[in-house]
């Protein structure tokens, strides 16, 4: 391929022209829009699949979901996750129906954000929401234990009636027009 | 009344004063310009609008550990930062800021605008500016490692070099107001109209803008501290306020030169009508002369700044072509030329 060599005339030659648009390119920019972000007040968006902090939830009835199956903590790759397992307490109403952690501690200096044990909880009880600035003067600030995960989590609310009904929930149970199957916009709103 | 001597000191510390404000602010508005060029917002943080990032950045400055390496020699490392700030102070004695300020409570006669009226103005300037390559020189050669001493070689090559353009490329300046005095020369200015508009003055105007940017080691001839090349170049080794002050010398190197640069060709502290064209007879005039002045170098200031965040850097080679091959016979052919069209409007 031969490029072709314009012939330059002596104005040219001086760089000038071409040091004038440049200028009065860069003085077109001042005015312009500024893509800068002003991050701590002006948040980026986050989008459906958003990977942050992993939070447990509670169910629409505030029960807490994960019932201690260790899942995500043999799951989860940096091995981030330790639960200590335990039973709900005897007063409760619906006590001796499932297990509940005595403690679920995520380690948050070593999770990776992968999703794995979201993706691994056999009772939807963890997702990874949307807190991604995780910050502290301390390293035990970073060991979110079972109330900090649960505050972050919040009520889930989907339409799984496993502590209700048996099997699929009568057409008159509140809510079950509007069984579906769950989405990521559920989860992050 | 108060003796004279006082009125000197104060002026001084008046003059160092606002210099180094302006030159503190030169350098938030360097970064400030550039943000807005590459469609960013700049250093917003501290205070309103960020408007207190150099006390911060002053701060962070002293707060740092000086390092001084164990391969340098001690004495020179520790002279050359103020061997390059303090001539950028001295040459700013001989340029009016003002023209006069009437004040008959503090002394009989007006205050003059400058500190020093001296009849050799610009030469004493050009002395002067020119000791300040030695900083960077002694820099480079105490630091004891190859970056910088590549720096301080190349530095003192290109200041030699273009201090030669500078001073040939006002020469017809002079010859045109008639006098080396700075103060005569704004006067000059002042009566008639500033020496840009003089078409036969343009070259020269050009010359010593280009000269002034190689001068102070700006962009687009940066090459001393080449940061792709040479690391930092002649400041590699210097950390706290020893590099502060290599940055400080370098800002008012450039307030300097648009001081000058204004003088020559802005026509100072006046503007082509009145009250702007004849000294002050009072107070508040002589205050606004002296805004018109800092205004005008505030305009240069931008302009440096502007060019900087626009033009890539030259070559080595290619600025070395140009300030001997074409900007010395062009220098030398402007004084000529000078020579006859002053003869020719009949001078």
């Amino acid at each position: 391929m031969r490029v072709k060599r314009p012939k330059l005339t002596i104005w040219e030659r001086t760089y000038l022209p071409q040091i004038l648009h440049g200028l009065w390119l860069t003085l077109k920019h001042i005015p312009r829009r500024k893509f800068t972000r002003r991050y701590p007040e002006e948040k980026p968006p986050l989008y459906g699949a958003y990977r942050g902090a992993p939070t447990l939830v509670k169910d629409p009835e505030g029960r807490v979901k994960c019932v201690s199956c260790q899942l995500c903590e043999f799951v989860c790759p940096p091995k981030a996750i330790r639960i200590t397992p335990g039973t709900r307490p005897d007063d409760a109403p619906d006590a001796d129906v499932e297990k509940e952690p005595k403690d679920f501690v995520i380690d948050m200096l070593r999770c990776i954000y992968c999703g794995y044990c979201e993706e691994v909880c056999p009772e939807e009880a963890i997702f990874l929401k949307n807190d991604f600035a995780m910050a502290g003067y301390q390293r035990e600030e970073l060991q979110f234990h079972k109330e900090k995960l649960l505050e972050l989590g919040g009520v889930q609310e989907d339409s799984i009636w496993k502590w209700k009904y048996k099997g699929a929930p009568p057409p008159d149970a509140p809510g079950a027009d509007e069984r579906k199957p769950l989405m990521h916009t559920d989860i992050h709103g | 009344m108060i003796p004279l001597l006082l009125i000197h000191l104060i002026k001084i510390a008046c003059v160092i004063g606002v210099m180094m404000g302006i030159v503190a602010y030169t350098v938030l508005a360097e970064r400030k310009i550039c943000a807005w060029m590459q469609d960013r917002i700049g250093p917003n943080r501290v205070g309103p609008l960020g408007l207190l990032q150099p006390m911060a950045d002053g701060l962070k400055f002293v707060f740092k550990e000086d390092v001084l390496p164990h391969h340098v020699n001690k004495l020179y490392f520790t002279l050359a930062p103020m061997i390059a700030m303090v001539p950028a102070l001295i040459t700013i004695a001989v340029v009016p800021w003002g023209s006069q300020l009437v004040i008959p409570s503090l002394s009989p006669q007006p205050i003059q605008g400058v500190i020093a009226d001296l009849n050799v103005g610009i030469l004493f300037v050009f002395a002067i500016a020119s000791l300040g390559v030695y900083g960077i020189v002694l820099a480079g050669w105490a630091s004891n490692s190859k970056y910088p001493f590549l720096g301080g070689i190349r530095s003192s090559a290109q200041m030699i070099s273009y201090e030669v353009c500078l001073g040939l490329s006002v020469v017809p300046v002079f010859m045109h107001a008639g006098s080396l005095n700075l103060v005569k020369v704004v006067g000059y200015q002042a009566q008639h109209l500033p020496f840009i508009c003089y078409p036969h003055l343009w070259l020269s105007f050009f010359i010593f803008i280009v000269s002034a940017f190689a001068e102070t080691n700006r962009l687009p001839f940066d090459l001393p501290e080449a940061e792709q090349e040479l690391v930092g170049g002649y400041h590699t080794e210097y950390s706290s306020m020893k590099f502060a002050m290599f940055f400080m010398g370098e800002y008012a190197a450039m307030f300097v030169a648009s001081a000058l640069m204004t003088t020559l060709f802005f026509g100072g502290w006046s503007l082509p009508f009145a009250p702007f064209n004849a000294p002050a007879q009072t107070l508040g005039v002589g205050l606004l002369h002296i805004a018109v002045f800092l205004a005008k170098v505030c305009l240069c200031l931008f302009f440096y700044i502007w060019v900087r965040w626009t033009i890539p850097r030259f070559r080595y080679d290619q600025l070395m072509a140009l300030g001997w091959k074409l900007f010395i016979p062009l220098t030398l052919l402007n004084i000529f030329l000078t020579g006859v069209v002053l003869a020719l409007i009949g001078k």
